[in-house]
């Protein structure tokens, strides 16, 4: 199945081949990542190459099993013919460690859209999936969702130079101490606060706003989607199991037949094949769902986003606020009107006017305060501006990647169901053979 | 090929050796699977269904169509409407006229009047596929093609019932008035075997009935999760840019795939399970003609039993009724083995037919869901194209 071609000397290694794998298209999206060339991607190459258990004692003193992963870096220079690769840098790392340097990264990057790790436990699973963290299957896909994530963090133009991001990848021991000399923890707390804080911005940003009610609506159908396609998922395991009764069937009524025994025999088989089959197709289909998942985590990231510039936006607010405050207070002391009401303002009426000097020290006293709010509404000003430059660079790459990854992997599910259908095919043809033999 | 009608039966040895050289042509016939069409001299059609509405009843016709070289017909051609009510009368007749042959089933008769719609298209169609099938075993059968009552049934066309032919032949005569109450002695093997396949064949009949319908139930669930799936996909649609006409091009993908799926689903509800069913009604009928020939060897037995003891006591010769009986029982046995093996190579026809034509739908569904999928991916990638070229320039 070839495109036409539109005259471009482009590889159409992807395009209109239909006979290429899932497993090669999502190969693709990571090969977009590595080719969009962060100077780190250019120096290394990153694998999460393995899943190993472990048990030790925990912060309580209690034995418990948990999962590490084997990252593996190497530098990314071109193998000579026949030389063999040189042998990787490799260090163990946890999940705990994992969601350590992303809590770093949420903090220490506020107007950058964190790319999400994979799920802690397992959900949107259909009755035959196992739910438990240490079924194999499960943590071979948190594997390939780790170094995932990995790969977006190293492809990211601004992240992928972090230093702390850097020693996660190379210092086994000392890395915990590096992130937490940082000082991040103290941000973590104000940052939660954030989030969840009830505060209303009075002119807020429109395309901020706009970007938090498409990421909330992206988080509510990528969800449902992912509820639907489990529910999808349970009927067709259904529909495929039952047909192995065929192939019992089949095979006692062979028994009694002369002519038709053997046709009939040899199509209960397929009819076995065919209600097996079902495993591994279902099987494939769960990375299509782990592509959603990752774009519905990315939705909390987004939100974290547009939050952070609502508190900074409040935040400026509050300050011009405060500074217009003050300098009302500073005309009243000026001009002896009072409008606003003040508790000072109050007893001095009531007790006698204050005298002259001591109306200067406040003069003088709010000028400074004035000239204090001045430098900050400033301050904020800049920040404020800063952030949304910032951020709104990073959520125009996100938006043009999300749309590129979510496009691939609809492509790599429709390969997906194209393989179920050859399949289906495959299997039909051969029972109708073997019906026709009867 | 005109034949003899063997409505004649007498008990003589000579019509005996007629009868096995009649049937030596029988079994000849029986080998070519299906007859040929240049051997075949009568064709039936049962089409064409019209709802009859009076003030007593309400009721479906359906054309029945004749083309035969028969000489036995007056006409190369007839066309007559009948009604359900008449192909019973006519299996009653033939059951009656021929029961040392398997009669052919017919669609079941009583249906529930609150659970099924005896006018939806679907019962009307069913049913009407089921008496074609019936009226075409009993064409194609040597023997019972030639009875009067079908003669009558095809070619009459007011087909007056209570008018009963009183064209019974003699042996039918006789079978029909057999003597209950006689307790078989030894049933040769050969029809131990034809009891045993049966019982076991229609056993696995009602277990794959079981299991279609069981598919059929998982379907439906199904059907609707995916509905509801493709659902989410337009939904998603509308608050995407770039991403719209894939995500729509998924939607539409999918419900695709749900008609393609309704379409498998209904097809075979309507032609699997009934022609499945039918079978079993068609081993219940064999079973029958197999008690039937139990019943005859008994009495046969029974009154040889009689005649010897009575002979041993007053010499008086085999009397005629016990060699009539002997005659009958060779004859049952005869009509029997021939048309047994005529319902087993149709049975293997008939299956072969029906089970390739379920593999049929199901490839016929993947290969509708292959395409929508393919067509959708030629979009997606053109896309692709788009864009690269776009960022190259």
């Amino acid at each position: 199945m070839m495109m036409a071609d539109s005259g471009s000397t482009e590889e159409v290694a992807v395009i209109g081949n239909t006979d290429i794998t899932s497993a090669e298209s999502e190969n693709n999206i990571i090969n977009t990542m590595v080719e969009r060339g962060t100077a780190l991607l250019r120096k290394m190459e990153i694998n999460v190459a393995e899943a190993e258990k472990r048990t030790g004692k925990n912060t309580v003193n209690m034995q418990e099993t948990y999962t590490v992963y084997l990252i593996e870096t190497r530098p990314a220079e071109t193998i000579p013919e026949g030389a063999m690769p040189a042998a990787p840098d490799t260090l163990w790392r946890r999940y705990s460690e994992f969601e350590l340097l992303r809590t770093y990264l949420l903090v220490t990057f506020p107007y950058i859209i964190i790319p999400p790790l994979p799920e802690k436990r397992a959900e949107f699973v259909w009755h035959k999936l196992s739910a438990d963290n240490l079924d194999p299957d499960f943590v071979e896909r948190r594997r390939v969702g780790l170094e995932n994530f990995l790969l977006r963090v190293a492809s990211h133009p601004v992240l992928s130079n972090d230093q702390i991001f850097f020693l996660f990848l190379t210092e086994e021991k000392g890395w915990r101490e590096a992130v937490l000399d940082t000082g991040f923890q103290d941000k973590v707390d104000s940052r939660l606060k954030s989030l969840s804080a009830m505060f209303r911005v009075k002119n807020p940003d429109k395309r901020f706003t706009a970007l938090k009610q498409y990421s909330d609506e992206l988080n509510t159908v990528i969800s449902q989607l992912l509820r639907v396609r489990a529910r999808v998922a349970d009927r067709m395991y259904g529909v495929y199991k039952v047909h192995g009764n065929y192939g019992r069937v089949f095979s006692e009524w062979s028994a009694i037949e002369k002519e038709m025994g053997d046709g009939l025999q040899s199509a209960g088989h397929h009819m076995d094949t065919y209600a097996a089959s079902i495993d591994d197709i279902l099987e494939e289909e769960e990375h299509y769902a782990d592509q959603l998942k990752e774009y519905l985590f990315y939705t909390d990231a987004v939100r974290s986003v547009c939050r952070k510039n609502e508190l900074i936006q409040y935040e400026l607010e509050m300050e011009v606020q405060d500074l217009a405050h003050k300098k009302q207070q500073k005309e009243e002391l000026l001009t002896g009107t009072v409008r606003i009401f003040s508790l000072k303002g109050m007893t001095s009426k009531l007790f006698g006017q204050e005298s002259q000097e001591q109306r200067e020290s406040r003069v003088a006293a709010l000028d400074q305060s004035i000239h204090e709010g001045e430098e900050t509404v400033l301050q904020k000003n800049k920040e404020c501006k800063e952030f949304v430059r910032s951020a709104w660079e990073d959520i125009e790459r996100f938006k043009e990647q999300k749309d590129k990854d979510l496009r691939e992997a609809l492509i790599s599910y429709a390969i997906m169901q194209i393989s179920m259908c050859k399949k289906g095919i495959q299997v039909w043809s051969n029972a109708k053979e073997c019906f026709n033999k009867m | 090929m005109a034949r003899q009608l063997r409505l004649s039966s007498p008990a003589s040895a000579s019509s005996l050796f007629n009868r096995l050289q009649l049937d030596d042509d029988l079994e000849a016939d029986v080998r070519d699977l299906y007859a040929s069409t240049e051997t075949r001299d009568l064709f039936v059609t049962v089409d064409d269904p019209k709802k009859h509405v009076s003030t007593m009843e309400t009721y479906i016709t359906y054309r029945v169509s004749t083309k035969t070289t028969r000489i036995e017909f007056d006409l190369p051609e007839y066309c007559v409407r009948r009604r359900y009510q008449d192909f019973d009368w006519l299996r009653i007749k033939l059951e009656d006229s021929q029961p040392t042959h398997l009669i052919p089933p017919l669609p079941e008769k009583f249906v529930m009047k609150g659970v099924v719609d005896r006018f939806s298209e679907e019962f009307v169609e069913t049913r009407m596929k089921a008496l074609d099938k019936f009226l075409k075993r009993v064409a194609d059968h040597p023997v019972l093609s030639f009875n009067p009552h079908l003669n009558a049934f095809l070619s009459v066309k007011d087909l007056n019932k209570r008018q009963g032919l009183a064209l019974l032949t003699k042996v039918g005569e006789s079978v029909k008035h057999v003597a209950g109450g006689y307790k078989l002695r030894a049933r040769p093997a050969e029809f131990c075997a034809m009891g045993e396949y049966l019982d076991t064949f229609s056993q696995k009949l009602g277990t794959i009935d079981r299991i279609a319908q069981r598919i059929l139930k998982e379907q439906s669930e199904y059907l609707t999760e995916l509905r509801e799936y493709g659902t989410v996909y337009s939904s998603w649609a509308t608050s995407e840019e770039e991403l719209q006409r894939p995500l729509e091009g998924v939607a539409s993908c999918v419900k695709t795939c749900c008609g393609a799926l309704e379409d498998q689903s209904e097809s075979m509800s309507q032609d699997f399970l009934p022609v499945l069913r039918e079978y079993v009604l068609y081993i219940e009928s064999m079973k029958n003609v197999l008690r039937k020939r139990d019943q005859t060897q008994a009495e046969y037995e029974g009154r040889l039993e009689a005649a010897i003891l009575r002979k041993q006591e007053d010499r008086t010769p085999m009397p005629v009724e016990v060699e009539k009986c002997q005659d009958k029982v060779e004859c049952f046995n005869a009509d029997l083995k021939a048309d047994w093996e005529r319902w087993q190579s149709n049975k293997r026809q008939d299956f072969k037919q029906l089970l390739t034509g379920m593999a049929d739908r199901n490839i016929n569904h993947y290969e509708k869901c292959q395409a929508a999928w393919e067509s959708l991916i030629t979009l997606l990638q053109d896309k692709q194209t788009e864009d690269k070229t776009s960022e190259t320039n």
